[in-house]
């Protein structure tokens, strides 16, 4: 039955890559992209990795296919069909280089397989030490905000030295002058608008939970703050951007995730203080154990607010974009 | 009896897909995103029992909520572009 | 006994859930018109996946695991619906013709 889950699932993701290939009209492809990330959830579910899976189902197919619609409803409907070109030498030179790179794999060890190099040096010592040196049931958590604590801050940095990027090239622009705020684009579904406010304070009650109940089952800052930022983009959506930026105000949206990261490494800094190496949460209280739960905890607030704040600062910028343009007509309609 | 529920979902989730990949319309191709991304709800939720590991449940209820979001996003931006019914004034 | 009964029931819900994703996916694909498929597409969310999950319920007892999977109808149950209203609502702003089918029908009817 598992194999017969995993070949259904990867066909499709096959079928769904030549699907966004072969699809002309932009807004398919991008529904196809959710598809696919989506498929590969459910993909990472069946290879036991919840924690993968849930950070792919909310970033793939959520952010990420929001992020994509909100490019694409500010420029053309349809790709333009590719210049007729010879493919012979293009399609030689990648048949060789898969093949070389499938005999390249021949070499690696088989899935799972105990002798293999990654499940022979640390990953045991992690596996049986983190219930006694640290003592939360999700190992992932464990591993991700302890034991390579350090690896996790430069995520962090990372994140935040993309919206860094993004805020450089396009800007967090108001209203540009001239133009006078109208209803917002979903006004008139008042279904949609009573539900919305039904359901965006359970989604975010939904993501405090796993938040804070990333130490005993898959979950954790990343995918906390990606729901979060959900929940207000949904928001956003429905009841138009200024209304979304009155519940979060830009003074506070802005230096949110600067905050985070500091949050993260000024539990370093702390331990430090205390006399310990940077990042070592057993400084931090009398007892280790508490210690470490401790430093995760701190931690992964810190990862939750500058992921949360990071999409949304994403969506803001992008959805900024669209402001006082005149409804684009590039071919509308099925 | 839980293979039966993962099998009929496969099932409507194969039907789901061949309607994205026909669709006549675009408005199809959105519905059949949807049901698919409500079957993987279920099918993330079978799983969850058939392998014993009842923690997954969580993936199916975020999935739930981004499913939703995903379809309003969707139709926001699709059929009523870009614009945010800002009015353009002395153009 | 009980623990039997417990079992069929969630035996029988679970194999009806499936039956109605199935029918809903036929009638996705074989119904004729937009407006039409999105009744099936409702039949899979709306009897699907709550029966699927009473019976999933059924078999995990009094736990929290049938908290969450209470948490999860209740959503499905809210969203999905409003979700193909807002979807239905967009194709008829976006010029597709819910009437069509039927004008069709009597025209050809005489």
């Amino acid at each position: 039955m598992d194999t017969l889950v995993d070949i259904v699932l990867l066909a499709f993701l096959a079928v769904s890559a030549i699907a966004i290939l072969r699809l002309r009209d932009l807004f398919a492809m991008a529904m196809m992209f959710g598809l696919f990330s989506l498929i590969s959830a459910g993909l990472f579910t069946t290879m036991d990795a919840p924690d993968v899976a849930f950070t792919e189902a909310a970033v793939g197919a959520g952010i990420s296919t929001i992020l994509i619609l909100a490019t694409l409803a500010q420029t053309a409907r349809r790709e333009q069909s590719p210049a007729r070109r010879r493919v012979l030498v293009p399609l030689a030179v990648v048949w060789i280089t898969g093949a070389v790179l499938i005999y390249g794999t021949a070499d690696l060890p088989g899935v799972g397989d105990p002798a293999a190099p990654a499940h022979n040096h640390v990953a045991p010592h992690y596996l049986q030490e983190s219930s006694r040196e640290i003592g939360i049931p999700n190992v992932v958590a464990s591993v991700l905000a302890s034991y390579r604590g350090f690896d996790t801050l430069g995520e962090v940095v990372v994140v935040f030295a993309a919206v860094v990027g993004v805020v450089a090239l396009i800007g967090l622009r108001r209203r540009p002058p001239g133009v006078v705020e109208g209803p917002a684009a979903l006004s008139e579904h008042d279904v949609l608008k009573v539900i919305a406010k039904l359901v965006v304070p359970t989604i975010l009650l939904f993501a405090l939970y796993v938040q804070f109940h990333g130490e005993y089952s898959p979950g954790g800052g990343f995918q906390a703050g990606v729901i979060f930022a959900a929940a207000i983009i949904l928001y956003a959506l429905v009841f138009g951007l200024d209304a979304a930026r009155g519940v979060i105000p830009p003074k506070l949206l802005n230096v949110m995730p600067a905050t985070g990261a500091l949050i993260y490494g000024g539990v370093g800094l702390v331990t430090m203080l205390l006399g310990g190496n940077y990042l070592e949460y057993d400084r931090l209280a009398a007892d280790p154990q508490a210690g470490q739960h401790l430093g995760i905890l701190l931690v992964e607030i810190g990862v939750g607010v500058t992921v949360s704040s990071v999409m949304l600062l994403i969506y803001f910028s992008f959805a900024e974009r669209g402001r006082g343009k005149l409804r684009d007509d590039g071919e509308a309609g099925p | 009896m839980i293979a039966a529920a993962i099998l009929a979902i496969l099932v409507t989730m194969v039907l789901a897909v061949i309607r994205a990949l026909l669709g006549r319309t675009v408005y199809d191709r959105i519905l059949a995103v949807n049901v698919f991304g409500t079957k993987t709800v279920l099918l993330i939720a079978a799983l969850a029992f058939w392998s014993g590991r009842p923690d997954i449940l969580d993936i199916a209820l975020a999935y739930a909520l981004i499913n939703f979001i995903g379809v309003v996003a969707v139709l926001r931006f699709f059929e009523y572009g870009a614009a945010e019914g800002d009015e353009v004034q002395g153009k | 006994m009980s623990a039997l009964l417990i079992d069929l029931l969630s035996w029988v819900l679970i194999v009806v859930g499936g039956a109605f994703g199935v029918i809903g996916g036929i009638g996705l694909l074989r119904l004729p018109d937009f407006f039409s498929r999105i009744h099936a597409a409702s039949l899979t969310e709306s009897m699907c996946a709550p029966c699927i999950i009473a019976g999933l319920m059924l078999q995990s007892g009094m736990t929290l695991v049938t908290v969450k999977l209470v948490f999860l109808v209740i959503f499905l149950f809210l969203t999905s619906p409003t979700a193909a209203h807002v979807l239905a609502k967009a194709a008829i702003h976006g010029g597709l013709d819910p009437g069509a089918l039927r004008d069709a029908d009597a025209e050809r009817r005489g």
